[in-house]
């Protein structure tokens, strides 16, 4: 832990040593998410509700995803850019030093610029906490705090499988986005909104209501059981997988060496 | 010690075709080749000593490199290094070895290279004694105190590869593979670079492992030579046994152009 | 004749070649890429459905008319966004190698507006045949549902091509600043991002506030993917469309008229710099 402080800090200063260029990608982030926001603005100044969602009900699950998906990156950029990392050899210098293999592609890379993201949603949450109608128990705000941090460790787990796809393919990683940047996109919407087939499979496949939809329902008081504020923990079941998975991509690679 | 027995390695390869309609073929199916990079290669290395690996490109130098460090299993053989095998026992491996990726930097683009070598220490687990005794000798040797607060992106080439160097010996590793540590660098950086090798090794009794292109760098440092072409091992000698075979007056150039010829590689 | 035969065309088609069969060769990557569009089509479709279904008296379009911009939005995704940068370009004006590419024979605006379209289109093909084989064949309501008269078809192709047009000729202004910005990465996120969103890419410019619309359509944004669009779809027709068309073809013009101009003044400004 120590030592990925160093490692933070190293990246703090060199992506310090470019200020306007940093200024304007975070503002360029923050546009991003931005857009979606307002797009859903829009859709909502003709509409009062979606499947029984009103405008700040759906706001709380969209602030989740989005910020949960801006720390992932951030922080799991390493895992993000992995393509680009194997290609010009930093993995093989994370191979020749005496640390986890995981732990040095995580501290490789960071990119502040994804705060840009997640100040979009601090901004919807500033907005929507006190006016979503929400009964802020203790146990909510629990609640709520899990969905964050379930959301970016879940988000940070699909960029894992990402960058061990690409210990196979570097050309049909494309279909990960479905899953990382369908998951920000379209979790802007309670997930139950794209129906049954959908809201089954971001249950049991990729567990992306786990930490959106179910805890949401806790949050809105329609539904009690505890069940469903803990939900975004199972959630982080997900993450075996990911890691046996780059376990096994990471083996493969170091018997073909491409 | 270094013991490479019997090691073998072959990687497949998708062929990527030219032209318009064989590229629109390929979207359905497509064609494996597959190359033999090792075959059977076998050498020795004594503590202490310092050889030059040589071979013209996609000879499998890098290859046996990245065997050797524990970046790649090969598919046969075995390889022994100071009593460890490479991929199976990486952590405690790595720890023992230095390297040198010639094209490939370890330092930090936009920090003072100091803090690219303070976070080395921290991540070799290096104590404050060692690494400072190994900062300062190396940074006198190599000549940098002026150089120490420049970010990596400031410096020259020649600069650089030094700086690479004290980052890749700051743990005291016994062992050192250098990947082509002279390319593109000036002379006086070449000479500086050779110099301290030389030093190195004879003053801690590192052993070092060179790949090069340059063959002044064999002439000024190493007194063995092994010969690889075509993933075997064609000929494991001394310079100057190889020199009294050689036509007269050849330089070293021309005596390792000749032996390419020779084994029509 | 028309001073055609003075322009010769073989370089462009040459180039156009070579990066249509580079692009072939990323078959994993086409089907990848295929699929991906699939699901996001089919995620914005079961959104849009479930909006309508809250309220199908606010629906600002026909239903089938959403879900068929949104299938046409997915297969010409790499046409029509500002987001698919040529890298390259920009990588040779920052690194500087651009002084290289001013030797050759060939007028640097028409280089690059012609590198960047064989792209967009050879890009675009690969990926639109299959969405739309498969989209006008998917049952209701998710049915791409194709116009029946004739004349639509051809108001569609000529505002595609103008809107490609307009894209590229904006698209130049944004390679042309990277000239004056020593880092461009965060500039080429804010004026793609926005000008994406003001196109209707997120959501289609029906959807937008009246006033807003109304504004937007009158500038370049209505007449990059929106107006090919929302021909095809049959949301737009008539007098409407040729209207839309007579817009894009006014930026068009106008674009490429300020951007070879500020070019001019960019490659000065090179020369005289020295690169």
């Amino acid at each position: 832990m120590n030592l990925y402080m160093k490692f933070f800090l190293m990246h703090l200063k060199s992506q310090m040593q470019y200020k306007v260029s940093f200024f304007f990608n975070i503002l360029g982030q923050f546009l991003v998410s931005f857009a979606v926001f307002m797009s859903l603005s829009f859709l909502f100044m003709l509409f009062d509700d979606v499947e029984g969602f009103t405008y700040q009900e759906v706001l709380i699950g969209f602030a989740v995803m989005m910020l949960g998906f801006s720390l992932g990156e951030m922080f799991g950029r390493g895992f993000d850019t992995f393509p680009r990392i194997l290609g010009n050899g930093t993995f093989d210098r994370a191979l020749v030093r005496p640390r986890n293999i995981i732990f040095q592609v995580l501290a490789g890379t960071m990119d502040f610029t994804r705060l840009g993201r997640a100040a979009q949603a601090v901004v919807v949450f500033v907005y929507v906490i006190p006016n979503s109608g929400v009964d802020w128990t203790l146990t909510r705000v629990m609640t709520l705090v899990l969905m964050i941090v379930c959301g970016t460790l879940l988000f940070f787990g699909l960029f894992v499988v990402y960058a061990s796809f690409s210990f196979f393919t570097v050309e049909g990683l494309e279909f990960m986005n479905i899953f990382t940047d369908g998951g920000r996109e379209h979790g802007r919407l309670p997930f139950s909104v794209y129906g049954e087939n959908v809201l089954r499979f971001l249950t049991y496949v990729i567990p992306l209501a786990l930490v959106q939809y179910y805890p949401l329902l806790f949050l809105l008081g329609r539904e009690t059981s505890l069940l469903y504020a803990f939900a975004p923990v199972f959630a982080l079941l997900f993450l075996i997988p990911c890691f046996v998975f780059f376990r096994f991509g990471l083996s493969r690679y170091k018997s073909t060496g491409s | 010690m270094i013991e490479l027995n019997g090691v073998n390695k072959t990687f497949r390869i998708a062929k990527r075709q030219g032209g318009f309609s064989r590229a629109f073929r390929a979207l359905f199916s497509r064609e494996y080749e597959y190359i033999r990079a090792l075959k059977n290669v076998s050498f020795t290395v004594n503590d202490g000593e310092m050889v030059g690996y040589i071979g013209p490109n996609g000879a499998g130098k890098s290859t046996t490199i990245k065997i050797m460090c524990g970046v790649l299993n090969p598919d046969g053989g075995t390889c022994n290094i100071n009593g460890r095998t490479p991929w199976k026992n990486r952590v405690a491996h790595v720890r023992e070895i230095g390297v040198v990726f010639g094209q490939r930097s370890q330092l930090w683009w936009d920090v003072p290279v100091v803090d690219s070598f303070e976070l080395i220490r921290d991540i070799y687990k290096t104590d404050a004694a060692t690494y400072k005794r190994n900062l300062d000798e190396l940074v006198e040797l190599l000549e940098l105190h002026e150089i120490l607060k420049t970010p990596a992106r400031s410096l020259s080439l020649g600069q650089r590869m030094r700086c690479e160097i004290v980052a890749s010996l700051l743990h005291d590793p016994k062992i050192l593979f250098l990947d082509e540590p002279t390319i593109g660098l000036d002379a006086v950086s070449k000479l500086a670079v050779r110099q301290f090798i030389k030093r190195l090794n004879a003053e801690r009794g590192t052993t070092v492992l060179l790949t090069t292109h340059d063959m002044q760098d064999i002439e000024a440092l190493t007194e063995r030579i092994i010969l690889i072409g075509k993933g075997q091992i064609l000929l494991d000698g001394s310079l100057t046994q190889l020199k009294a075979e050689a036509p007269k007056g050849a330089n070293a150039e021309e005596m390792v152009a000749a032996l390419y010829k020779e084994y029509a590689i | 004749m028309f001073g055609l035969t003075a322009i010769n065309f073989k370089p462009y088609r040459a180039l156009f070649r070579i990066r249509f069969t580079n692009t072939l060769q990323y078959r994993a990557a086409a089907f990848a890429g295929l699929t991906t569009q699939f699901a996001w089509g089919f995620m914005y479709i079961l959104a849009f459905a479930a909006f309508y279904r809250s309220n199908p008296g606010s629906f600002p379009m026909e239903f089938s008319h959403t879900v068929t911009y949104i299938w046409l939005q997915q297969a010409f995704v790499a046409l029509f966004f500002l987001w698919f940068y040529d890298n390259s370009i920009i990588e040779s004006v920052e690194s500087g190698s651009i002084a290289y590419e001013l030797v050759r024979p060939m007028d640097l605006y028409s280089r690059w507006f012609s590198i960047t379209a064989a792209n967009r289109v050879s890009r675009t093909l690969l990926r639109a045949i299959p969405i739309l084989a498969i989209a006008i064949f998917l049952p209701r309501p998710f049915r791409l549902v194709l116009p029946v008269e004739l004349m639509r078809y051809i108001l569609f192709f000529i505002s595609m091509a103008l809107a490609l047009g307009v894209v590229l000729s904006f698209s130049m202004l944004i390679y042309i600043s990277a000239f004056y910005t020593i880092n461009s990465m965060g500039t080429r996120i804010i004026f793609g991002v926005s000008a994406d969103f003001l196109s209707g890419a997120y959501i289609p410019l029906p959807f937008f506030p009246d006033t807003m619309r109304f504004v937007l359509e009158l500038l370049p944004f209505g007449s990059m993917q929106n107006m090919p669009l929302l021909i095809f779809s049959g949301h737009v027709y008539g007098v409407a469309a040729f209207r839309g068309i007579g817009i894009q073809l006014f930026w068009l013009v106008t674009l490429v008229i300020v951007g070879r101009f500020w070019m001019s003044r960019a490659l000065k400004r090179v020369v005289a710099q020295g690169g």
